[in-house]
């Protein structure tokens, strides 16, 4: 038996992300905005995106919702980062389950819902530049 | 302030009484034996057994220790109580009364019994928790064989009006049954003044060890046998004792009624402290439950803090060396919010920003002032963590604590951003 103190419900690396959330806020003057909630439990989760020649420039969250919903959204903004529209696309929760070194079974639709919030700001984006709110990037 | 370590979980389990560690000890070495053997052995355990059970008697004011039954906690006290009730009654009758917010092993031996032949009827609470004895009259039929109603909630402390319901149920010959696991420990109990017929509770609670449970049973009340073996517990609860425990049950038991009045006014001035400290400093807070007083546990609050979740604030106040609990759906294993916070018809946004503060004897003013200090703290950076909060502060949704006429609910906006409504 440790000391009470060094026992903790995650992992060091969930732990980490919800203590310390990397990229938490709104994205100032974003590209795309994604906000979906989970209707299993109730967690809200929303991000947003800077996107230059295509890219992932900067990528934002904001999350109401659990330590792992929380961990999820920060792992999910940092993985995202610098990838192109096309890679981010292609992006899965699975990819932040293994970056937070596994998540509890209950948790796993946390890191689904950054996977959902993700893509509904490329969604959001995409639709911006379909209408022309957004210009169209020939890079 | 430094980082303490605050125990705020008392009405999940409290720490063993150093006195009943003491008393317990003996009969994990010398005493070792049977009681049910014929020899010194089994005859010097036995001794002490029966002035434990008299010293949980007395704790609940029972005619005798042989209306106890020792089980082997509060839920297999539920289970025998409510199982081995309508085993005992079903010529009878095959109707059962329960409350919207007994206790899972209240709710889910009933629920067993619906497979079986037997109906149920939940009788509804109002906002803050309690039941209308008149709805549990309107409820009964003439196949009711039990009603079963808790002394105090668990999870939002709200006391129960059960001698009323008593009399409900005298009038009209029909078994009550009272779940006293929020309770014991917290407030007196007297079976006879109540006029309960069953009334089970778990000595961990108020400082005894666990794997034990006590049901009391009054003698026109029969019950039959679930766990089957040998004669132990006058033939209605087979297997050894679990005698260190029991001796330690029996210990805790009379700590309990010694020290009841100064516990309870300890702890009272405790929670009163910590409500007016909470409320003073955060904005968008309820008490999930009645106010302190006459009609709330003295160790209980329950609260929900809007526009953010149970479970970070639980992971954030542990950090901080506080422990506490949630009934938010985040915290539960099934994804669902608590059953007790439905059945006061608690808004989905605030049943999932649920934290529930249990004190206990050994709390102090520090530890009260700790958590008055650090709680706020924790409620600021999830709040500038949670996209409601923004929302709200720009009018796109409202608050349901303190509506302001702007926005749509949190909940309209949930299920709009999910597809459907969260549950």
């Amino acid at each position: 038996m440790k000391e009470t103190k060094e026992y903790t419900l995650y992992n060091d690396t969930v732990m980490d992300h919800f203590l310390n959330p990397r990229n938490m806020g709104d994205v100032s003057e974003a590209d795309g905005i994604g906000e979906v909630g989970a209707a299993a439990c109730g967690d809200i989760m929303k991000i947003s995106l800077k996107i230059r020649n295509g890219k992932i420039e900067d990528a934002r969250f904001k999350t109401f919702g659990c330590g792992s919903a929380i961990a999820s959204s920060s792992m999910a903004t940092e993985l995202i980062k610098g990838r192109t529209l096309e890679e981010a696309k292609n992006f899965s929760n699975q990819e932040v389950v293994d970056a937070l070194g596994g998540l509890p079974p209950v948790k796993i639709h946390c890191s689904v819902l950054a996977e959902e919030a993700l893509k509904a700001a490329i969604e959001d984006y995409e639709t911006k530049v379909k209408t022309g709110v957004l210009p169209t990037v020939t890079a | 302030m430094d980082k303490r370590s605050v125990y705020l979980d008392h009405q999940t389990t409290t720490p063993l009484l150093e006195e009943a560690l003491q008393a317990m000890l003996p009969y994990f070495r010398e005493a070792y034996g049977s009681p049910s053997s014929l020899h010194r052995y089994g005859l010097q355990v036995r001794e002490g057994l029966q002035e434990a059970k008299a010293q949980l008697a007395r704790m609940i004011n029972a005619e005798s220790w042989e209306d106890l039954i020792i089980t082997s906690g509060g839920t297999e006290s539920s289970n025998l109580a409510i199982k081995g009730f309508a085993d005992a009654n079903h010529r009878k009758g095959n109707h059962i009364i329960v409350s919207a917010t007994e206790h899972p092993s209240v709710m889910n031996s009933v629920e067993y019994l619906t497979k079986h032949g037997f109906e149920v009827t939940q009788v509804p609470v109002d906002t803050i928790g309690r039941i209308n004895p008149e709805d549990v009259r309107a409820a009964l039929t003439d196949k009711t064989i039990l009603v079963c109603v808790h002394l105090v909630n668990h999870d939002i402390g709200t006391i129960q009006p059960v001698k009323e319901i008593a009399k409900i149920t005298a009038e009209k010959g029909i078994a009550l049954y009272a779940d006293a696991l929020a309770a014991a420990g917290w407030m007196p109990i007297d079976v006879q003044d109540l006029g309960v017929q069953l009334l089970s509770f778990s000595p961990h609670r108020f400082y005894g060890p666990k794997g034990i449970g006590v049901l009391y049973r009054n003698r026109k009340a029969r019950v039959t046998s679930h766990i089957h073996g040998g004669v132990q517990e006058g033939g209605r609860r087979a297997g050894t004792e679990n005698v260190p425990a029991i001796i330690g049950a029996g210990v805790a038991a009379d700590f309990a009624v010694r020290e009841m009045t100064q516990r309870i006014k300890h702890v009272s001035m405790l929670q009163n402290r910590l409500y007016d400290g909470l409320w003073k400093t955060i904005q968008y807070i309820k008490l999930n439950g009645p106010e302190p007083g006459p009609l709330r546990i003295c160790n209980t609050l329950n609260l929900s803090t809007e526009f953010i979740e149970g479970e970070g604030q639980l992971l954030l106040l542990d950090y901080q060396g506080i422990a506490v609990a949630s009934g938010s759906s985040c915290v539960s294993k099934s994804l669902k919010v608590s059953h007790v916070l439905s059945a006061i018809k608690l808004d989905h946004a605030l049943a999932q920003g649920n934290i529930i503060m249990s004190l206990g004897k050994d709390n102090t003013v520090e530890d009260v002032d700790y958590v008055i200090e650090t709680f706020p703290k924790i409620v600021d950076k999830l709040r500038n963590m949670s996209p409601m909060w923004k929302e709200f502060e720009e009018g796109v949704i409202d608050s349901v604590i303190s509506p302001t006429g702007r926005g749509k609910s949190f909940t309209e906006h949930a299920a709009a951003i999910s597809g459907k409504p969260a549950h």
